[in-house]
């Protein structure tokens, strides 16, 4: 959208001439995703994952519309009508694993996409709203992902709902009364489930919403890519099509044949057997886990185990868990170091490589029963984690020293260093100036 | 190097009928892609036509021991009203003697029942006007003028046959699929219940 | 602005967690927690190995009809089974008129009402109608179990983990109690009304031993029946009441997994073919 040199749309065919002239969409398609997209030449394979991301959502879209059409939200048949689409709905077993499984593949491309994110300095300006955006759709993502268990009444489900709600009474003075008013009663119950379908239904066209937004703003400055160097003239880029269209291919292509092996040899390898159980409030299960890709979190909520201060643990540990995510919002500004790709930044790989590290340990402790050791382990992995992004990295930016940057991504591109992997090959060109 | 398809033709391949051919692996690919997605959207239109259960309900098995001479049972079938009557000898013989020139919707009482088993009647419950229940199954309900079916939605009455006489509906009540396992029981819909 | 305050939250979370962390180890190592009689005795599963197993998995159907036997001699008279309809075992092999008699046949009658009063009643199973459930409701079912439930079977191998070995192991691991678990654990004695079992997750199952003797089912298809045998092929059915559509997943995932390895090939070459000599 901003680069001088993109080619113009010029429809040939009398057809498409006609509906661009009345409706300009088919510009819009070939100036956001067509030839006419200038993008940097240099993007390695982590820059798959934001369509990727896109794709997930089609098919939970997809596959969760048609599966409404069978489904029932009435704690009395929930489970049941579940159980009517594996067993008697035409190829129902395979839309439902499609719908289970095609949640847990989302996460896996939205959470390898956000660590692209972390790792290239993508959140930085000029793109801060992009991340925030994107920040804002992982919320929404977690939201529908959360009610979505619940909808089919497990064990898991009804306990899940209920310790997640149950969290909202840790707020001082309002706490009880949120929590009634999400439930619309006392536990889980047909009220908090019929809710919870509606705005499961509703709310991935919101995700899709912001999505539309965070491309948008990502299209004024364009594409970062793994060397932070903005795009400086046409020998930088190439056209989003075919270029990025043919690699994008081929990374779904990728993308379902993890998707197809989940769903076909394993679709229930990610979940728990405890869902398979029709939901009973008189009987906690042994232990309430959520599903893998809240693990971190819940590895977080469950570290703070000593009231501080008068504060309760439980309402620590919420805040902690909210805090997790809320702080993400700000380190466009807690990271301020003008070089963007962790590439150029030695100090700051290591630690991100420490983060990595991190996030998985804290995703092992959560889904494991709330016992010693792992308690204590989380609690130190959730200290590193805030450390990282609240003490480390502003420190960091202050006080590091990087690596000399390209002078451009043509010239990174042409010395063999273009930053496609994660190597700290020194610059053979030129330096940049120092920072 | 700024725009893509212009720049790929200076490498010099060899354009065949406005294909390039180094572009026929593209074409394959996609071709294979769209091939994929057509054969994505079976299970998603699939998905639509009646379950298993439903299936399962589309053929039921009636016993016809307990209806007397001159009774009807109302059952369900395919979640719709199914009227199984025993004809008395009368009403066979005043079915048998309307002309058909004289009925909207033309059918002998031999058309609409089994050779062999003339005295049952078996048709659908659902006026074929706009879909009410007639009376007349029923022990004390209304059968109308032609002593078969009426119904008071809009005053439709069929004959002793089922056969549409007076009112708006089109056609006669309509008879189902079925078939005779024995003298007692008759299996409607089909297959083998 | 935003980075001192953001170093100060830092501390303070850092802070809350380290402590927390140190009363944790400090009473960890003064009170170390007690092992608990679960923790030392209680056993995973042995592995099962079975015809469905694996990617390529198929079901054996006799062993299934074997497992049915089973199942309707000895299980069926207190565990329900009711997310499967008797119209789904010509799955299994039995034909239309087999599965009809043993609808019309089957001991559990289907609720009804009776057309004359009005009066609940009960009626012989259509292959339409779901297995009956052996209890009107939960509580009819603890009253005649010493106020256990016995589960339903629709689901079970999926609902427990390791679903076919647990079954296996259970059924076929009923024993006394080990002397060296009441001389380490003196309280923890079998209660009488209970029946002690290692691969039960707490040790004490309600349910009597199902499968006691040898020979207890005898086999339509001549198949010797020890209690292995009628453990093992139990589980099988199960694992197919649980997943009826295993076999079309196996055999659809073949398929789909090779259209998708050759299409991503495709893929693969086109995505080379657009970027041949484009440096990047």
């Amino acid at each position: 959208m901003s680069f001088p040199w993109a080619n113009h749309y010029e429809p040939k065919h009398p057809l498409m001439k006609w509906v661009d002239e009345r409706l300009p969409l088919p510009r819009l398609v070939y100036n956001a995703v067509g030839a006419g997209y200038p993008v940097p030449r240099n993007l390695n394979y982590f820059w798959n994952f934001g369509i990727l991301s896109g794709l997930a959502l089609v098919v939970q879209i997809v596959t969760g519309i048609v599966l409404a059409m069978h489904y029932a939200a009435n704690g009395a048949i929930a489970f049941d009508s579940v159980e009517h689409i594996m067993r008697d709905v035409n190829q129902g077993w395979l839309l439902r694993y499609a719908h289970a499984n095609g949640a847990s593949m989302f996460f896996i491309v939205v959470y390898l996409h956000i660590f692209r994110g972390l790792y290239y300095g993508s959140y930085k300006a000029p793109r801060e709203m992009v991340w925030l955006l994107g920040l804002v759709i992982f919320l929404l993502m977690m939201a529908t992902a959360f009610m979505g268990y619940v909808l089919p009444w497990g064990q898991m489900s009804f306990w899940g709902a209920k310790v997640i709600t149950g969290l909202f009474s840790a707020i001082p003075l309002v706490g009880p009364a949120i929590q009634e008013w999400l439930l619309g009663g006392f536990a889980p119950d047909d009220a908090a489930l019929n809710r919870f379908f509606s705005l499961h239904y509703l709310l991935p066209f919101v995700i899709a919403g912001v999505i539309i937004l965070h491309i948008w703003a990502l299209h004024i400055p364009g594409s970062s890519n793994p060397t932070g160097v903005e795009v400086k003239g046409p020998q930088d880029t190439v056209p989003f099509h075919p270029y990025y269209t043919a690699k994008d291919g081929f990374g779904a292509g990728v993308f379902l044949i993890i998707f197809a092996i989940l769903l076909f040899f394993a679709p229930n390898y990610l979940g728990h057997a405890d869902n398979y159980i029709p939901a009973n409030p008189l009987s906690t299960p042994a232990h309430i886990v959520p599903e893998w890709y809240f693990w971190p979190f819940y590895a977080i909520l469950r570290a703070f185990t000593v009231d501080i201060f008068g504060i309760p643990a439980k309402l620590l540990g919420v805040i902690a868990m909210f805090g997790s995510i809320i702080l993400l919002f700000f380190l466009p500004w807690l990271d301020n170091s003008p070089v963007r790709s962790g590439n150029y930044r030695p100090m700051f790989k290591m630690f991100f490589v420490l983060l990595c590290v991190d996030v998985v340990i804290l995703g092992y402790c959560g889904g494991s029963p709330a016992e010693e050791p792992y308690v204590m382990i989380s609690q130190i992995a959730s200290a590193y984690y805030f450390a990282h992004f609240l003490i480390i990295l502003p420190l960091l930016a202050k006080l590091e020293t990087t690596l000399p940057l390209p002078n451009s991504i043509t010239e990174a591109v042409l010395s063999g260093q273009s930053g496609a992997t994660l190597s700290t090959n020194t610059n053979t060109a030129p330096s940049a100036p120092a920072h | 190097m700024a725009t893509g398809e212009q720049a790929a033709a200076p490498h010099g391949e060899i354009i065949e009928d406005g294909v390039r051919r180094r572009d026929f692996i593209n074409v394959a690919a996609v071709s294979v892609a769209g091939v994929g997605a057509a054969a994505a959207l079976y299970p998603l239109i699939n998905q639509m036509n009646p379950s298993a259960d439903v299936l399962a309900l589309a053929s039921i098995d009636v016993d016809l021991s307990a209806i007397q001479e001159g009774q009807a049972i109302k059952t369900i079938f395919r979640k719709q009203p199914l009227f199984v009557r025993h004809l008395t000898a009368k009403e066979i013989a005043a079915a048998d003697a309307v002309p058909l020139s004289e009925l909207r919707d033309p059918q002998s009482l031999a058309d609409r029942t089994k050779e062999g088993h003339k005295q049952w009647l078996i048709t659908m419950g659902v006026c074929t006007h706009l879909g009410c229940v007639p009376l007349g199954a029923g022990e004390g309900e209304s059968r109308g003028e032609f002593g078969g079916y009426f119904c008071p939605c809009h005053g439709s009455a069929y004959d002793t046959a089922a056969r549409i006489r007076k009112g708006p509906a089109p056609t006669n009540l309509e008879v189902p699929e079925y078939e005779f396992r024995s003298d007692t029981v008759v299996t409607v819909g089909g297959g083998k219940a | 602005m935003v980075r001192p305050l953001g170093i100060l939250a830092g501390l303070a979370f850092v802070a809350i967690l380290l402590f927390s962390a140190l009363t944790g180890a400090i009473s960890f190592i003064s009170e170390p927690p007690a092992p608990t009689v679960e923790q030392e005795f209680h056993l995973h599963p042995k592995p099962l190995h079975l015809a469905s197993d694996g990617p390529l998995g198929r079901f054996d159907r006799q062993q299934l009809q074997r497992g049915f036997q089973v199942y309707k001699e000895v299980c069926a008279a207190c565990h329900s089974l009711r997310l499967v309809s008797f119209r789904d075992l010509t799955e299994i092999g039995f034909t239309e008129p087999e599965v009809k008699a043993i609808a019309n046949q089957w001991a559990i009658e289907v609720p009804s009402i009776n057309p004359e009063t009005g009066e609940p009643a009960t009626r012989k199973a259509l292959p339409a109608d779901k297995f009956p459930s052996p209890y009107a409701n939960e509580t009819a079912a603890r009253a005649a179990n010493n106020n256990a439930l016995p589960p339903d079977l629709s689901l079970i191998t999926k609902a427990r983990h390791d679903g076919a070995a647990y079954i296996h192991s259970l059924l076929t691991g009923y024993t006394n109690q080990p002397a060296e678990l009441l001389k380490k654990f003196p309280d923890a004695k079998t209660p009488a009304a209970l029946h002690y079992n290692p691969y039960f997750a707490n040790l004490n199952i309600a349910m009597p031993p199902p499968l006691a003797a040898d020979g207890q089912v005898t086999y339509a298809d001549g198949t010797t029946a020890t209690i292995d045998q009628m453990a093992t092929d139990v589980a099988a059915f199960l694992v197919w009441t649980a997943e009826p559509k295993l076999e079309n997943r196996h055999r659809a995932g073949i398929a789909v997994l090779i259209f998708l390895l050759i299409a991503t090939t495709l893929g693969y070459l086109a995505y080379r073919n657009v970027w041949a000599g484009v440096k990047h």
